[in-house]
């Protein structure tokens, strides 16, 4: 029902069937089914250990996984890792990470400031790209790999969301941004989500992993104790936050 | 040391210092400082193998490294085995037989090299071979710093990370080889480490770490060359110590 009447005029961008990923025997998920459309949030929720930085891993196909992954022909897909293998001293600055995938001032600009972070070219390479990579706050982390993944106008986010290092102030504002470009731009998300809040709020439809699909619809249908208590174990209870929208 | 086989040392030291110190930066930030050491000994029964049949025995070294790095390749792609005790474990034995059949008279340069019996011949292949070296390393530069900030977003954006490893290893087989002429097996591992380390003390972006790291490398290989041929020491151990020298300094200039 939902499908048809909210997604059935929108193009589908991503079809995945019964994807199953398992490293030497030992099954991370199976039973993996969804469909995306352009402009949709999706949010994975889940436990720790449920297969959601693996599904990502599939899903650009950087791993190998059993099942069906369908891409429209030329998507183009944007991924923002939950985070980076760097410290303070390592010597890469945020104009280094840029130039690795665009040389042209404007394209980095824009990008930029399209994540919040405002100002012309010299501003910013005065207060950020010459800063180091290893150096910046997480949420500042967030919004330039946001930056970064978006520089090519992907038509989808993958976006791993981080679990710790944004207070959460910093994490309302990225959700708000992403809404913002979702909505601008037309981007499908499908985001790694730890806070049900934000799944309320933001995603379209909510896939529910732990071993497998617990649970795939919109959150408002989906996201009941009983299927909560079967994702996370025992009794646990979603109060739902209202926004007023 | 001659006038004319001291320049050509000189020359040659430059060359590898410099492709020395720039391939380091990369091996610094990908935190192979101890693999990286460790491998080096590797060359030692290849030199001896090369010594003991009559070939030229960078040739043996450079086999003798290959064969190792893709062994190493391999163990860290198909299994889950620890590559650092496997690292330990390969390396000193292969250090042993190398020190058990590297003839006795050609064992103390096989060990701490000596660039002062550098022909001309052996000079202009020693050149040739660096600057293949470093227009490599400037090729696959990025995508591997990349690919070491976070392996999946490397992929995310079309970088084949095994491929590119794989060639980042060939070229440390080939600088590797190369330097033992200088330094020797034993100290090869600390002509590409501590340029880097001490160029990662003061640089701001990537591009002045890349270029410092180089430069080092350059200046200990020229400024040990002569300097030992000033003091009469053998070559290997005062290049090092001269980078060394690098090292320290640039912590003075740290910025925390």
């Amino acid at each position: 029902m939902f499908e048809e009447h909210k997604k059935g005029i929108m193009d589908k961008i991503l079809e995945v069937k019964d994807l199953a990923v398992s490293f030497d025997y030992f099954n991370v998920f199976q039973n993996v089914s969804f469909d995306l459309h352009r402009g949709e949030v999706m949010a994975i929720v889940g436990p720790n250990g449920s297969g959601k930085t693996v599904l990502f891993r599939a899903l650009l196909k950087l791993i190998r996984s059993q099942g069906t992954i369908n891409w429209s022909k030329g998507t183009k897909i944007g991924y923002v890792p939950q985070k980076l293998f760097v410290d303070s001293q390592f010597p890469v600055s945020v104009g280094d990470f840029f130039r690795f995938k665009t040389k042209s001032e404007e394209a980095i600009t824009e990008a930029l400031n399209s994540v919040g972070m405002t100002g012309d070219f010299d501003h910013l390479k005065h207060h950020l790209l010459n800063k180091k990579m290893g150096t910046l706050s997480g949420g500042q982390l967030q919004r330039v790999l946001i930056a970064w993944s978006i520089i090519n106008k992907p038509d989808i986010l993958l976006f791993d969301e981080p679990t710790s290092g944004i207070d959460i102030g910093g994490e309302e504002t990225i959700y708000n941004l992403l809404h913002k470009l979702q909505t601008s731009s037309h981007l499908a998300i499908i985001l790694i989500s730890h806070d049900l809040n934000i799944v309320y709020k933001y995603a379209d439809t909510v896939l529910c992993l732990n071993k497998e699909a617990i649970c795939y619809g919109p959150p408002h249908e989906v996201l009941n104790t009983a299927n909560l208590s079967q994702l996370y174990g025992g009794e646990t209870k979603f109060y739902e936050h209202k926004h007023g929208n | 040391m001659e006038t004319s086989t001291l320049t050509l040392s000189v020359i040659v030291g430059g060359f590898i210092g410099l492709a020395s110190g720039y391939l380091g930066s990369l091996m610094v930030l990908r935190k192979m400082a101890l693999v990286g050491d460790a491998l080096t000994h590797v060359a030692l029964p290849g030199l001896a193998i090369g010594l003991l049949f009559g070939f030229n025995p960078f040739f043996g070294a450079f086999s003798a490294l290959l064969l190792a790095i893709v062994l190493i390749w391999l163990i860290e792609n198909r299994t889950k085995l620890s590559t650092e005790t496997l690292v330990g474990i390969f390396f000193a034995t292969s250090l042993s037989i190398g020190l058990l059949i590297t003839p006795e008279p050609e064992l103390l340069e096989a060990l701490f090299g000596d660039i002062s019996k550098t022909v001309l011949s052996e000079a202009i292949m020693a050149s040739i071979l660096s600057i293949v070296a470093i227009m490599a390393v400037h090729k696959i530069y990025n995508s591997l710093v990349l690919g070491t900030m976070s392996n999946d977003l490397a992929s995310s954006v079309g970088i084949r990370t095994k491929k590119i490893d794989f060639i980042f290893l060939l070229i440390v087989a080939l600088i590797v080889a190369l330097g033992i002429k200088i330094v020797g097996s034993l100290l090869m591992g600390s002509l590409v480490i501590i340029p880097a380390a001490a160029a990662k003390n003061l640089a701001r972006n990537l591009s002045s770490y890349a270029g410092l790291s180089a430069l080092f490398g350059l200046a200990s290989a020229i400024g040990g060359i002569y300097l030992s041929s000033l003091l009469n020491f053998s070559p290997g151990p005062i290049v090092v110590l001269s980078s060394a020298a690098i090292f320290f300094i640039s912590l003075i200039f740290k910025k925390s």
